[in-house]
């Protein structure tokens, strides 16, 4: 039934997507475009923390891996687009499932530095071997659109569609997973993890299954956003990418997949038009380049500080009463329980 | 042989460096319970300030006592506003809060002082030492390195055993209740633990920076292998802090030295992974127990 209703909702809004992308300019689709590949990432790391109570800031990397298979497919064995975008899935799947477990040992601080670290180092490998990652120059993935639609459609429509599509698959299949017996399993894990293994769940397995799902979505996202800016080098997947998908995640309302939407609606219309107030106010191209990113910093400190629960948890308070779970996550321990959370004393 | 030399004495004065983030990692986590990343991000930021104070300046020794000054303020700073609201909360609040507060520096600095690449200088000569024609891989600067973390981490031993400072410093890391119902302030014990970090913070970004250039990521990925520093070291024991820098600084010398430097950051995130699986407490804690 919850399938049924997810279906008809994604449904609908592929069909005002498919109307809306018609009467937009291209630069617009282009961004329409953008917008669905970081939902289908955001998405990804929203259901890690919100739902697993386990931490990645290092999901660029996964996006990076999702990039870069979906280039090397492309470029030398030239498969047709959703087997490459299957590829980059799988590579970034059995990248997250490798991580996840070493990461299911792991519990917050640790984990979350573990990750950090993951998005440090990658990008250091593709100028190991050049000559099959092209170095700091990357790799170039070109998708025109299939030949029925006629020599004259936009390409950037073309991805556009190509990008909704996969960002509405990814968000039903994130929407069941999350309604199902998979998603309590992860709540019980969150909310108290000895408990949910005395209740007999394989927590282990649950967080490792987290992460490799946050993984997939990263790295389809990745490969989304390969074909939509036509090129996939290290520069584009550092420490800040990751820290951005962070940001979508919590100022959406972590847990929540509307939320992953409009956190990727902020990433993506907001750096320019703070980029172009920095530079009207005097700043260098560098600096002004810079201000987006002091802008996360401010997004992920107050969101997290005043309004844990994120645009979602607003809209939701507005608007009817609360119809999924509350973020239990991110509720206030006990007082006894100070300083007494993590590790050993 | 002469390899082998260069390799091992230039890995513990790279260590060092690790050792002193690892250091203010394991100070603040002991007081807070908190994993500040955004360690690096401060350690960068003052080591700005020493750059514009030599710049305008000239006085190397100024700019190096005003970044401490400024690692030791900053760290209060930022205790006392942003993250002592986080404390005694689900851990993923500071963690969040303190990568906001990373990338919330790194910004900053680029609005400041641009993106761009900026040189340096070092306290003393970079040209290796040589005893006869016998070169051993490490400068005057790399000892001066190694000497001021030491003597820093000596001072800071000195006051955790010896001062009443020191005292509740610890007694606060051991129970924050029992220690407040004994009158001590916790909230100050805590801010004076940050303001210790940042001072270890900045103390790395100084002695570091003269090789890796300044720009606002440049302490990243030292950042990332002080934190492996620490986390070999077991996060709770400033002795194994050290121990864990001057051990991996070591290792990723050998790996680098004999298998190319491209991957040192790999082969850090591996050590990193395999200690954390082998033994999730750090080679160097006690018996590790966690509370349910």
């Amino acid at each position: 039934m919850t399938l049924a209703r997810h279906f008809a909702v994604a449904l609908g809004v592929a069909v005002i997507l498919l109307l809306l992308s018609l009467r937009l300019s291209p630069y617009r689709d282009y961004e329409l475009a953008e917008v669905a590949a970081y939902v289908t990432a955001v998405a990804g790391l929203t259901v890690l923390i919100g739902l697993s109570g386990q931490i990645s800031i290092g999901n660029g990397a996964f996006m990076a891996i999702g990039g870069y298979a979906s280039a090397l497919v492309l470029i030398h064995l030239h498969w047709p687009l959703e087997l490459v975008l299957l590829a980059s899935v799988v590579a970034a799947a059995l990248a997250g499932a490798l991580f996840g477990v070493a990461a299911a040992r792991l519990r917050g601080p640790y984990l979350a530095g573990a990750t950090l670290m993951l998005a440090v180092a990658l990008p250091s490998i593709a100028n190991q071997f050049p000559s099959l990652f092209g170095g700091d120059q990357g790799l170039t993935v070109t998708i025109a659109p299939p030949g029925f639609l006629g020599a004259t459609f936009p390409p950037t429509r073309w991805q556009a569609w190509v990008t909704c599509a996969g960002a509405l698959i990814t968000l039903i299949l994130l929407a069941n997973l999350s309604r199902s017996r998979v998603g309590r399993s992860w709540r019980a894990v969150r909310d108290d993890e000895v408990a949910a293994a005395l209740s007999g769940l394989n927590v282990a397995r649950l967080k490792i299954l987290a992460f490799v799902v946050s993984a997939a979505c990263a790295g389809l996202g990745g490969a989304l956003l390969a074909l939509v800016t036509g090129i996939v080098a290290p520069g584009a997947y550092t420490l800040t990418l990751s820290i951005a998908l962070l940001t979508g995640a919590v100022l959406g309302g972590l847990g929540t997949l509307p939320g992953a939407l409009w956190g990727s609606l902020v990433l993506v219309l907001v750096p320019t038009y703070l980029t172009n107030v920095g530079s009207s106010h005097g700043l260098s191209g560098a600096a002004s380049s810079s201000v987006p990113i002091a802008a996360y910093g401010v997004v992920l400190i107050v969101v997290m500080l005043a309004f844990p629960a994120g645009i979602q948890g607003g809209l939701r308070r507005f608007f009817g009463p609360a119809t999924a779970a509350p973020l239990t996550a991110l509720r206030r321990r006990t007082p006894g329980s100070e300083h007494q959370e993590e590790g050993p004393i | 042989m002469q390899e082998f030399v260069e390799f091992t004495l230039g890995g513990i004065a790279v260590g060092m460096i690790y050792a002193a983030i690892a250091l203010s990692l394991v100070l603040v986590w002991r007081g807070t319970r908190v994993l500040n990343y955004s360690q690096g991000g401060m350690a960068m930021f003052t080591t700005y300030v020493a750059w514009v104070v030599i710049r305008d300046t000239g006085d190397y020794w100024l700019g190096f006592f005003a970044a401490l000054a400024a690692g030791l303020a900053l760290g209060a700073f930022l205790e006392s506003t942003v993250v002592r609201p986080t404390i005694g909360k689900a851990p993923l609040n500071s963690v969040i809060v303190t990568i906001g507060l990373l990338i919330l520096l790194e910004g900053a600095a680029g609005i400041i002082y641009g993106g761009q690449y900026r040189s340096f200088p070092a306290a003393f000569s970079v040209r290796g030492l040589k005893i006869g024609s016998f070169g051993l891989g490490i400068s005057e600067a790399d000892l001066f390195t190694a000497a001021a973390v030491l003597a820093a981490a000596l001072a800071l031993f000195l006051v955790f055993e010896y001062t009443s400072i020191g005292l509740r410093l610890r007694a606060t890391a051991f129970s924050p209740g029992v220690s407040r119902l004994l009158g001590i302030r916790i909230g100050r014990v805590l801010t004076l633990g940050w303001a210790l970090a940042g001072l270890f913070g900045a103390l790395a970004g100084v002695l570091v920076t003269p090789s890796t250039f300044l720009y606002p990521n440049s302490m990243d990925a030292i950042f990332v292998l002080g934190f492996t520093a620490a986390v070999i070291g077991g996060l709770d024991s400033p002795v194994g802090a050290v121990i864990g820098g001057v051990l991996l600084g070591v290792l990723l010398s050998y790996a680098g030295g004999y298998l190319g430097s491209n991957l040192v950051l790999v082969y850090g995130l591996a050590a990193l992974v395999l200690v954390l699986m082998i033994r999730p407490s750090g080679l160097f804690s006690g018996a590790a127990t966690r509370r349910v």
